[in-house]
């Protein structure tokens, strides 16, 4: 009896590797790459023939002329093939190391550009890691924190970045499901394509 | 909360409502003697005839658990050897190189349970043949043992006077082809359209805005996704799972992939009113999990929402509104915000899912013990695709036992007298998960091997162990991330994900073999009624009593504390 199982499972192991486990993933990939090549090539974004990131994954952007996105927990940060949580508990004090250097360097850094600008006012998704390492989304309310360097470094006047922000603020899908997000490399490659400095 | 308590009550609905046809579909999938047509059916006819099985030959419960474990064992080989192996196989675009021995075994043990334990980082660790051709084949297979053996139980419940339960080889195909496929056909297109990748291109290298380089990790998603979801898998092709935007890329696709979560473990309680015939009596078992499920998300979101002790102490902003989901944002992606997040921490340890679409470690102490208790009930609420209604008919037969001990009446379920040798099995099933998640944290806690995996210092990394075997002798596979691989952990999680899944499994089959055997004692004034929302108050409390009692001393050392300290 167990040898009719063994040989069962064998007999039974190859067909399913071959059509559950190659051939139909193949056949897939094939209408995919047909389909919807560019959502199954990875979203990626091309300039001039170079490809310059995906719009679903943060890239790292530092410079003072564009939106910054969450902080990223991956090595290097915004690492799109190494993707990971913190993995810090609620009560770790390296949390609260992370999370505090994080608003020093936000308070450093858009203070001028936003007097008055204290603790209570930085959103919570601009000091702490994002899920994925890759977070290819702002909350609004981090962007219009952002909007005025933005619009200072680039020389460029507050109400058309706001504009630029909520023409690439992404709903929730069909207006209900999930939560409001900016996506960064979208955002700023338009902000490139407005110009200023 | 209230347009995140409202996406909450659409996704109950929707739920609710795409499993009941999906469930009587699933009943005739199993019952039908010929299904499909002339051409399906000889397709089948072809198959069985290839693995060397009479289809209309059944086997008795021995039969049957002897020829899943050999099946199981033979794949568990199979996919060692496919990690070991794998840089000299194709489809390895991005040169992976060998799985380590100890990562490989815990990691072929995680996928043939159903587990998708994660000990490793998938973009970076697996080849694209690995994740194919072994992991995701395991997503479908193992998916596909449980719905088998689900079956063959209910046919014991089901049937008078019967020494047989089915034909393993014929319910194993039948899971596959006509549930599985089909439905990781459709929600995989879905999510390709939406954004998951699928292609055999390698790692590429962006060149950013500001002149940096970037690898972005891409291969054959989608398809994975979808049977990853559908399946109660939850092993995702990248280290952060759903979090990652190439797994789940906006807010429509989360929302289906949790309905995929729980929507075959929703649809085989209806399908198992379909087959045996009582209705009411499923009615009343899904209510009792609508009602844990949601006593689970109604702690999880709203400890979620009001943050982490240290994020509360930071002063930065975390009320809702002003254009932020706000809360504890750690480890969460913006277009999930809070509501998501904790829904899908609810729903994923409900079922034997283990998918994430946030990380579980930086949940709050009370939103991280949500996932600890349900995963610790047996995963029992809608519960893995097999395993987590074979769990319940365990609580079921308890709870039946003791409203007889109460009545003073032969404890009777669904016509069937439940005595000693069906009590047996049914604590067995019951009891052995838990017994064991115990006594694995417990050594892995007064050891120095065992200490070495965890990551978070104080009651948090407690927990960060009570998950880690919780999580896999339930063959979920979530985890509080930062517990760490040693060769110690790896053998020890193997023997959790064995025993996990094999000792319960076989326990239903033998109460499916022996309920099956019985005949049927018509209902009399002195039965106790199992079609009404008594039973629903007597189950959820044995439920509540039995595993939750277990586990309450536990918790008080991990979350309790935890949630405790400022």
């Amino acid at each position: 009896m167990v040898l009719r199982d063994i040989r069962g499972s064998i007999v039974a192991g190859v067909i399913f590797t071959l059509v559950l486990g190659l051939a139909i993933p193949a056949l897939f990939t094939g209408f995919a790459q047909v389909a919807f090549p560019s959502q199954a090539d990875g979203s990626l974004i091309k300039r001039n023939g170079v490809v310059i990131g995906s719009r679903l994954a943060a890239q790292g952007f530092a410079k003072p002329q564009y939106f910054h996105e969450r902080p990223s927990a991956t090595s290097p940060a915004y690492n799109a093939a190494g993707t990971t949580f913190a993995n810090l508990g609620p009560t770790n004090p390296q949390l609260a190391k992370n999370v505090n250097a994080n608003v020093q360097a936000i308070l450093k850094l858009e203070g001028p550009y936003n007097p008055g600008l204290t603790v209570h006012d930085i959103p919570v998704d601009a000091v702490t890691t994002s899920g994925s390492g890759i977070d290819p989304d702002i909350s609004p309310a981090y962007a219009q924190l952002q909007a005025h360097r933005i619009a200072a470094v680039r020389h460029l006047s507050l109400a058309d970045v706001q504009q630029l922000i909520s023409e690439h603020t992404d709903g929730r899908s069909l207006g209900f499901f999930g939560e409001p997000g900016v996506n960064v490399l979208e955002l700023n490659l338009a902000l490139d394509k407005l110009g200023g400095s | 909360m209230g347009q995140g308590i409202a996406q909450i009550g659409v996704y109950t609905i929707v739920l609710i409502a795409l499993a009941y046809p999906l469930g009587l579909y699933m009943a005739r999938v199993y019952t039908a003697p010929r299904f499909g047509g002339p051409w399906l059916d000889a397709l089948e006819r072809g198959y069985c005839r290839l693995v060397g099985t009479d289809r209309k030959k059944e086997q008795d419960w021995k039969s049957y658990a002897k020829t899943v474990l050999v099946f199981s064992i033979f794949f568990f080989l199979v996919l060692y050897a496919i990690q070991r192996l794998q840089a000299h196989l194709f489809l390895n675009p991005n040169h992976d190189a060998a799985v380590p021995p100890h990562l490989a075994l815990n990691t072929a043990a995680s996928f043939i349970t159903n587990t998708n334990w994660q000990y490793y980082a998938g973009e970076s660790t697996m080849s694209y043949f690995t994740q194919m051709a072994g992991l995701a084949l395991q997503q479908f297979v193992a998916a596909g043992v449980g719905m088998a053996v689900l079956a063959a139980v209910i046919r014991g419940i089901a049937r008078r006077s019967a020494g047989t339960l089915g034909n393993f080889w014929v319910d194993l195909y039948r899971s596959l082809v006509y549930i599985f496929l089909p439905l990781s056909l459709v929600l995989g297109t879905i999510l390709l359209t939406q954004g998951d990748p699928q292609t055999f291109g390698a790692t590429v290298s962006a060149h950013t805005l500001e002149g940096a380089v970037q690898q972005i990790a891409r291969g054959p998603v989608a398809l994975m996704l979808a049977i990853k979801q559908l399946g109660t898998n939850g092993g995702g092709f990248y280290n952060s799972n759903s979090a990652v935007p190439f797994e789940n890329p906006n807010g429509i696709t989360n929302f289906l992939e949790v309905i995929a979560i729980l929507l075959i473990p929703a649809g085989q309680v209806f399908m198992f009113g379909k087959m045996v015939l009582a209705r009411r009596h499923a009615a009343m078992v899904l209510a009792s999990m609508v009602v844990l499920f949601l006593i689970g998300v109604a702690i999880a979101f709203p400890a979620e929402q009001h943050g982490s002790q240290v994020l509360r102490a930071s002063g930065v902003d975390i009320t809702q509104g002003n254009g932020q989901s706000g809360g504890n944002m750690s480890d969460k992606e913006v277009r999930f915000g809070i509501a998501n997040t904790a829904l899908w921490a609810t729903a994923t340890t409900d079922a034997s899912n283990g998918s994430v679409d946030g990380g579980h470690d930086a949940l709050t102490a009370f939103g991280g013990m949500v996932p600890i208790l349900n995963m610790f009930f047996g995963e029992v609420v809608f519960g893995g695709v097999g395993s987590g209604l074979y769990g319940m008919f365990f609580y079921i037969v308890i709870a039946v036992f003791i409203a007889g001990l109460m009545v003073g009446r032969t404890p009777e379920w669904l016509g069937k007298k439940i005595e000693a040798r069906e009590i047996k099995y049914a604590a067995v099933g019951a009891l052995f998960v838990p017994t064991m998640v115990l006594t694995l944290t417990a050594i892995s806690i007064v050891t120095k091997v065992g200490l070495a995996s965890i990551y978070n210092p104080g009651a948090h990394g407690f927990s960060e162990t009570l998950y880690a075997y919780t999580s896999q002798s339930n063959n979920n596979g979530s985890a509080f991330a930062g517990f760490g691989l040693t060769n110690f952990s790896a053998e020890l999680g193997a023997v959790a994900l064995f025993l996990g899944r094999f000792v319960p499994l076989i326990a239903a089959l033998a109460l499916g073999g022996v309920l099956g055997q019985k005949k049927i004692v018509p209902a009399s004034a002195g039965t106790f009624r199992t079609d009404g929302p008594t039973f629903v108050v007597l189950l959820v409390g044995v439920i509540l009593l039995t595993a939750g009692l277990m586990v309450f001393p536990a918790l008080t050392l991990g979350p309790i504390v935890e949630g405790l300290t400022h």
